[in-house]
């Protein structure tokens, strides 16, 4: 794209020498490149920090701000061992791929019958579903909370799986939904005249063929359970605490310690950031309900 | 067999109900139940530290809840929060969007980066914010404001709720761009080089062919933020926790103050519907321009 366009100005401007506006054009795109970068890197610059301080020492750490120092990975020995970061990272990845995976098995066929056999009340239920994501979790949390307690599902990963599939469970049978509706009907259509029952439609046709979408919703799904903190800090305490719950704890002032703190969160994020920047496009579907396009 | 494929309609739409039923069945049980417990407890007499005083309580905890002088500080707390953070992240993620829209070196890297807040978790961004950026002695904003002979700030002692707003804004900015700039692909070139053609300079392109088009991705921005800024907990929960006295208290960490730290769950209750009905006055209007989008 950038190659063909500038190709295409210097082929447009005499040979011998750069026309004004070529030279306008270069300058402006130097000018605004160094713009970009410096917003971009503004913005990044807390991410950066964090995963710096994680590298030093406590007494660096809190030391004046400096670029100088000698890695170490101590910090990140000691929350590993020490503070059982591994405990905590386990419940977040079983409960947020366990509420992925629950809410993809609900979802799916929902989904399907949506976009392949609509109704006239299709759209109705998929604004309903919708419209459930509304309600404020602070709202029912007094709720949620009693019904947790009187079932012995507090600080349990059941219980934080069952929250988070049906927080999710909107946004999934929307993704999915417009994954599926997009997929030409014609491959279903030839499966069925070859006599595919509608299990064998879904597991040998639909699935395959719509991997990728299921994958990004799943992934999408993955992200906003694992950094939901609302329910996780009001629900769980010891047993079921996932990272967002672990990290919060060191907002107490006997638990501050910069380096550890940066270990710990650089570990709790590292994995989020890599899923969001390959899922960017299809957050967007799924955050705004394909609203925006 | 079949017979059910080409008579499709009813029994296609019997089997329509029983898919979907797993997954209409649960959310409908989700909304309905704790709603339904929600108005309940709030017209009861209701708290967990005192098991004794128990029965109807009809309007009680509405009338104690619109006395408190708590419950207003909160909903301007709330106003304040939504209203910041809102003018920050989509003035600001507008500009951006058009900045990264722009060719440059690199430009995809620095889009990344950009947008990258999004995707760390609030507990983390907000311990993050209060310890290493704005520490009054130790953080990175204090050694920036001392290099050019500024007095450093305490920030969460002396701007509580600037410094929130500051925290928010930084994770949800990220969102308006990551919006606005895949409305911006969408913007007709043509249109934008005939503007050119015809003398327009950016300054009248921006605003007469941008932001037009940008408008309905702004609507949606704004929706989707207001129904999450209503009820930011987490950067709260971490930095402040409400305080000092009430400055950075909105409604969410009210409610949450009135459940769990003092189990009044009647109070709690009530202001859970507040909440609700705050929330739903804003996603009436979400809903209908997702609706008026599905007709299309």
């Amino acid at each position: 794209m950038t190659t063909a366009k500038t190709n295409s100005l210097t082929g447009a401007a005499p040979r011998v020498q750069r026309s004004p506006l070529t030279e306008a054009l270069l300058n402006r795109r130097l000018w605004l490149g160094i713009l970009g970068w410096t917003v971009a890197l503004l913005i990044f610059f807390p991410i950066f920090w964090m995963v710096l301080t994680g590298f030093k020492t406590e007494a660096e750490a809190i030391a004046e701000p400096s670029l100088i120092f000698s890695p170490t990975l101590d910090s990140y020995a000691e929350v590993q061992s020490r503070a059982g970061y591994a405990k905590f990272a386990i419940n977040s990845v079983v409960v947020a791929f366990g509420s992925t995976l629950l809410a993809l098995l609900i979802a799916i066929p929902a989904a399907y019958s949506m976009a392949f056999l609509p109704t006239k009340r299709t759209k109705g239920t998929l604004l309903w579903m919708l419209s459930t994501k509304m309600l404020p979790p602070v709202g029912v949390l007094v709720p949620i909370y009693l019904l947790f307690r009187d079932v012995g599902l507090l600080d349990t990963r059941t219980g934080l799986i069952i929250v988070y599939t049906l927080m999710n469970l909107p946004i999934v049978v929307w993704m999915l939904y417009t994954f599926f509706k997009d997929m030409p009907k014609d491959i279903l259509e030839a499966g069925r005249m070859d006599g595919a029952g509608t299990l064998q439609e879904v597991l040998y046709l639909l699935l395959p063929l719509t991997l990728p979408g299921i994958a990004s919703t799943g992934l999408l799904s993955v992200i906003l359970s694992w950094n939901e903190a609302f329910w996780s800090l009001n629900l769980t305490s010891s047993q079921a605490a996932p990272l967002t719950a672990y990290i919060a704890s060191f907002s107490s002032p006997e638990g501050l310690f910069w380096a550890k703190l940066s270990a710990a969160s650089t570990m709790a994020i590292a994995p989020i950031l890599v899923f969001g920047w390959l899922t960017q496009k299809q957050m967007v579907r799924g955050l705004t309900f394909g609203a925006v396009k | 067999m079949n017979k059910t494929r080409t008579s499709g309609r009813t029994i296609g739409g019997f089997r329509t109900l029983s898919l979907q039923a797993p997954a209409v069945s649960l959310l409908f049980l989700w909304m309905i139940v704790p709603l339904a417990m929600t108005v309940w407890f709030s017209l009861q007499r209701y708290n967990l530290l005192m098991p004794g005083m128990t029965g109807f309580a009809g309007l009680e905890n509405y009338e104690y809840l619109f006395t408190d002088p708590a419950l207003w500080s909160a909903m301007g707390t709330t106003l304040l929060m939504v209203g910041w953070v809102l003018a920050i992240t989509v003035v600001g993620g507008t500009l951006l969007a058009v900045l990264f829209q722009q060719e440059f070196m690199g430009q995809g890297i620095a889009r990344v980066l950009a947008i990258s807040p999004f995707f760390v978790m609030p507990t983390v961004s907000a311990l993050v914010w209060k310890n290493m950026m704005m520490h009054p002695a130790n953080g990175v904003l204090s050694w920036v404001a001392e290099l050019f002979g500024l007095p450093a700030v305490d920030w969460f002692s002396s701007l509580p709720l600037t410094s929130i707003i500051i925290i928010v804004s930084w994770q949800w900015l990220p969102f308006a761009l990551l919006i606005l700039l895949t409305a911006m692909q969408s913007l007709d070139e043509d249109q934008v080089e005939a503007a050119r053609m015809d003398g327009a300079g950016p300054i009248a392109i921006f605003f007469f062919i941008t932001l037009p088009h940008l408008k309905r991705a702004i609507s949606v921005v704004i929706m989707i933020e207001m129904i999450f800024l209503l009820t930011i907990f987490a950067e709260i929960f971490v930095t402040t926790s409400g305080g000092p006295g009430l400055a950075t208290t909105n409604l969410a960490y009210l409610i949450y103050i009135r459940a769990l730290l003092d189990f009044d769950v009647g109070m709690a209750s009530a202001g859970g519907v507040v909440a609700i009905i705050l929330a739903n006055i804003v996603a009436i209007f979400l809903v209908r321009m997702v609706a008026k989008n599905l007709e299309n």
